[in-house]
C-alpha cells in the first residue's frame, strides 16, 4: 500500500531522475522533425491531388500550387465503372480475406493451445517448417496458376496470404494464457465437443486477440498488390483491387481512359485528362482509410506485436 | 518461438487416463485440418515444386506437377547459366549488402529512438510523434513509390524544382545510380522505424522502474542508467530481432526494390535484388530456369542462415534463441 505522501515523494523522485531540460528540448525537436518527415509526403500527395493541371504543368508538384481544384476527385467519383469498381473489389477482398484469415489462424491457434492434444507436435512442425524454408516465387506461382488454377479468380487475391505462422502463434499464446482450462473442462463434462467449445466459448471471450489479428489481416489485404500483380491478367481489369490500379496507371493511363464517356463530356474544348492530379487522388483514396483509422487501432497492433515477440 | 512446454502435469495425467486417440483428439485434429490443408497447398507443394530448378521446364502435362514430372532433368545447368552471368554476383551482393545495412541501422537507430522517446517529459508529445512515425508502416510500397516519385520525378518533382530555383541543373533521378543506395536505405528506415520503435518501446515499458530508482539513488546519471539498465534489459529482444533479420538476409522486400525505383533499367546495378531478379526473369524474360535457380539458391541460403544464426545464439545465450 502506498500512501498519498509516498506517491508524492515518488513523483518528486521521478522529476529528479529525468534528462536535463535542454536535452529534453533537443529530443522533442528531434521527434517533431521525424514525425514531420513521416507525415509530410502524404500531405504533399494530397496537395498535388488538389492542384490544377495548369499549375502542375507550369510549376510541377508543389506544396503551394498556383490553383486549387477538386476536379480530380470529381473525375474519380464519376469513374464508377473503373475506380469505384476497384474500390469495391478492395473492400470485398479485405472483408472476405479477414474473415477467412481469422477463421483459419484462430482454429489452428486454438488447436495448438490445447496441451492435451496428441498431434500437437506434428501440427506445430507443419506450421514451423515454412518459417524456415519456402519453395520461392517460381514454384508458388506455378502451383497456384498451373495446379490450383487460381489465375483471374478472387481466390488468388485471398487464399495465398490468409494464413501466417506468426498470427497462429500469437493466437495460440493468447488462448493459452487467457482461456482457462476449467471452462473447457466444464463444457466437456456437460457433453460439449471441441467445435462447440471453440465457436461458442473460446471465440467470444477472445475478441481482443481476434481484433488484433483482424486488423493485421485487414491492413494486409487492403494494402496487397502482389497477388493481383501475379495472378490477375489485364484481360480481367474489373477484378483489379485499388492498389493494383495504382500500379497499372503507373504503366499507362488506359485503365482510367476506359471511362471515356465522362472523359468526353467533361472535357470539351480540348482540355486534357488531369492525369497527374487523378493519379495522386487515387493514391489518397487508397491511403486515407488506413491513415484515418490506424491511430485508433494502434494499441491493438502494439499488443499483437508484444504477444508475438514473447517466446511461446 | 515454437518451443513447447510439453510435459506439463496435466499432460501426464491425460496420457495415463486415455491411451487411445479419443474423440477430443479427433475433434481437435479436424478443427486444425483446414490450416493443414492450406499449408500443404500453399507451402509444401511449392517446396516439392522447387526441383523445377533442376529441370528444363516445359508445360507439356495436364498440370504443373505432371509437366514437372515429364520435363527433362538438366542437373545444374540452370545454376551454371545463372552463375556464369554477371547478374548473379550483382543480385546476391545487393541483397546481402542492403540487408546488412538495414539490420545494423535498423536496430541501432530504432533502439536509440525508442530510448530517447521514452525519456521525453511530455507523454502527449511522445504519443503523438510516435503515432505519426508509425504511419509509413501502414502504407503499401506502391503508395510509397508514388510518394518518392512526387519528390524525384524528373520534370515535376519537388527536388528538381528546388534545384532549378537555386539555379542548379535538374537531375534524372531514375537514371542516376549514385544516390540510390542512400535513397533505398533511407526509405526502408523511414518505413520500418515506427514498427521497430514500438517493439523496443514495449520492452522498455516492461523494465522494472525500481531498477532505475536504485541506480539514481546510487548517483547514476541518466546515460549511465541507459548503458547499465536499459540496454542490458533490451538485449533479449534485440537478439531476437537480429536473428529474425539475419535469417532473412537473402530475402528482400520486392516492393521496395521494384516499385520505389520504378523498375528502371539503368538502375538495375544498384536496385536489383534476388526477388526482383526472379520476378523479372520469370515475367519479363520468360526464363523459368534462371528464375528457379536463383530462387532455389535463395531458399537454401536463407534456410542455412536462419538455422545457423539461431544455433550461434543458442550457444552464446540459450535463453535468447528462437527455437
Amino acid at each position: 500500500m502506498t500512501t498519498q505522501r509516498d506517491r508524492k515523494q515518488m513523483e518528486g523522485f521521478h522529476k529528479n531522475n529525468r534528462i536535463p531540460v535542454p536535452v529534453n528540448v533537443i529530443f522533442s525537436c528531434v521527434f517533431i522533425f521525424l514525425a514531420a518527415i513521416c507525415v509530410l509526403p502524404l500531405i504533399f500527395v494530397i496537395i498535388i491531388s488538389l492542384s490544377t493541371e495548369e499549375s502542375i504543368q507550369r510549376i510541377g508538384y508543389s506544396f503551394f500550387p498556383q490553383g486549387w481544384t477538386g476536379f480530380a476527385y470529381e473525375y474519380v467519383m464519376n469513374s464508377s465503372e473503373t475506380v469505384g469498381r476497384a474500390f469495391l473489389v478492395s473492400i470485398g477482398v479485405t472483408v472476405t480475406g479477414t474473415i477467412f484469415g481469422l477463421m483459419m489462424n484462430s482454429s489452428m491457434g486454438y488447436v495448438l493451445s490445447r496441451a492435451s492434444f496428441k498431434l500437437k507436435k506434428h501440427y506445430t512442425m507443419i506450421i514451423f517448417i515454412p518459417m524456415l524454408f519456402s519453395g520461392g516465387l517460381v514454384a508458388s506461382y506455378m502451383v497456384i496458376t498451373q495446379f490450383l488454377g487460381l489465375t483471374n479468380t478472387y481466390g488468388a487475391l485471398i487464399l495465398p496470404i490468409g494464413v501466417t505462422p506468426f498470427y497462429i502463434i500469437i493466437l495460440r499464446t493468447f488462448f493459452q494464457t487467457t482461456v482457462p482450462d476449467s471452462i473447457i473442462e466444464s463444457v466437456k463434462v456437460d457433453g460439449g465437443n471441441q467445435f462447440l467449445i471453440f465457436f461458442r466459448i473460446v471465440l467470444p471471450i477472445s475478441l481482443p486477440a481476434l481484433a488484433t489479428i483482424g486488423l493485421f489481416l485487414s491492413f494486409a489485404y487492403w494494402n496487397d498488390w502482389f497477388m493481383a500483380l501475379l495472378y490477375i491478367r489485364s484481360t480481367h481489369m474489373q477484378m483489379y483491387p485499388l492498389q493494383y490500379v495504382l500500379i497499372s496507371i503507373e504503366r499507362n493511363m488506359d485503365f482510367l481512359l476506359r471511362n471515356a464517356e465522362f472523359f468526353g463530356a467533361a472535357m470539351d474544348g480540348g482540355a486534357r485528362l488531369p492525369a497527374e492530379a487523378v493519379r495522386m487522388a487515387l493514391v489518397v483514396i487508397a491511403v486515407l482509410p488506413i491513415a484515418c483509422s490506424y491511430p485508433f487501432f494502434q494499441r491493438y497492433f502494439i499488443s499483437g506485436l508484444t504477444i508475438g515477440a514473447v517466446k511461446g | 518461438m515454437v518451443r513447447q512446454a510439453s510435459a506439463g502435469p496435466d499432460n501426464i495425467t491425460h496420457k495415463k487416463r486415455k491411451r487411445r486417440f479419443g474423440s477430443d483428439n479427433w475433434e481437435l485434429t479436424i478443427l486444425g485440418l483446414p490450416v493443414v490443408a492450406w499449408f500443404f497447398l500453399f507451402s509444401y507443394l511449392p517446396m516439392f515444386g522447387i526441383i523445377i530448378a533442376f529441370k528444363r521446364y516445359r508445360p507439356v502435362g495436364a498440370n504443373f506437377f505432371d509437366s514437372l514430372w515429364k520435363s527433362d532433368w538438366v542437373g545444374f545447368e540452370n545454376f551454371l547459366f545463372l552463375f556464369r552471368s554477371p547478374d548473379a554476383a550483382i543480385i546476391f551482393r545487393n541483397t546481402i549488402l542492403y540487408n546488412a545495412v538495414f539490420i545494423t541501422l535498423g536496430i541501432s537507430v530504432a533502439v536509440t529512438l525508442a530510448i530517447m522517446i521514452s525519456m521525453l517529459y511530455s507523454q502527449v508529445l511522445a504519443k503523438v510523434t510516435q503515432t505519426m512515425i508509425f504511419l509509413p508502416h501502414f502504407l503499401s510500397w506502391v503508395v510509397v513509390g508514388y510518394f518518392v516519385f512526387s519528390f524525384l520525378s524528373t520534370d515535376r518533382g519537388l527536388v528538381n524544382n528546388l534545384l532549378i530555383s537555386m539555379g542548379r541543373q535538374p537531375v534524372q533521378w531514375y537514371i542516376d545510380t549514385a544516390p540510390w543506395p542512400y535513397f533505398l536505405i533511407f526509405i526502408n528506415l523511414w518505413k520500418g522505424m515506427g514498427y521497430s520503435m514500438v517493439v523496443y518501446l514495449a520492452s522498455i515499458a516492461g523494465i522494472d522502474i525500481s531498477l532505475y530508482e536504485a541506480a539514481a539513488i546510487d548517483g547514476a546519471k541518466k546515460w549511465q542508467q541507459v548503458k547499465h539498465i536499459t540496454l542490458p534489459m533490451l538485449k533479449p529482444i534485440i537478439t531476437i530481432m537480429f536473428i529474425l533479420a539475419v535469417g532473412r538476409i537473402f530475402m528482400s522486400d520486392f516492393g521496395l526494390f521494384y516499385f520505389v525505383p520504378r523498375n528502371s533499367g539503368p538502375l538495375f546495378n544498384v536496385t536489383q535484388t534476388v526477388d526482383v531478379y526472379v520476378y523479372n526473369a520469370l515475367f519479363r524474360l520468360n526464363n523459368i530456369g534462371m528464375a528457379a535457380a536463383s530462387g532455389f539458391t535463395q531458399s537454401i541460403a536463407g534456410f542455412i542462415t536462419i538455422v545457423s544464426a539461431n544455433y550461434i545464439v543458442r550457444k552464446l545465450t540459450p535463453e535468447n534463441s528462437l527455437f
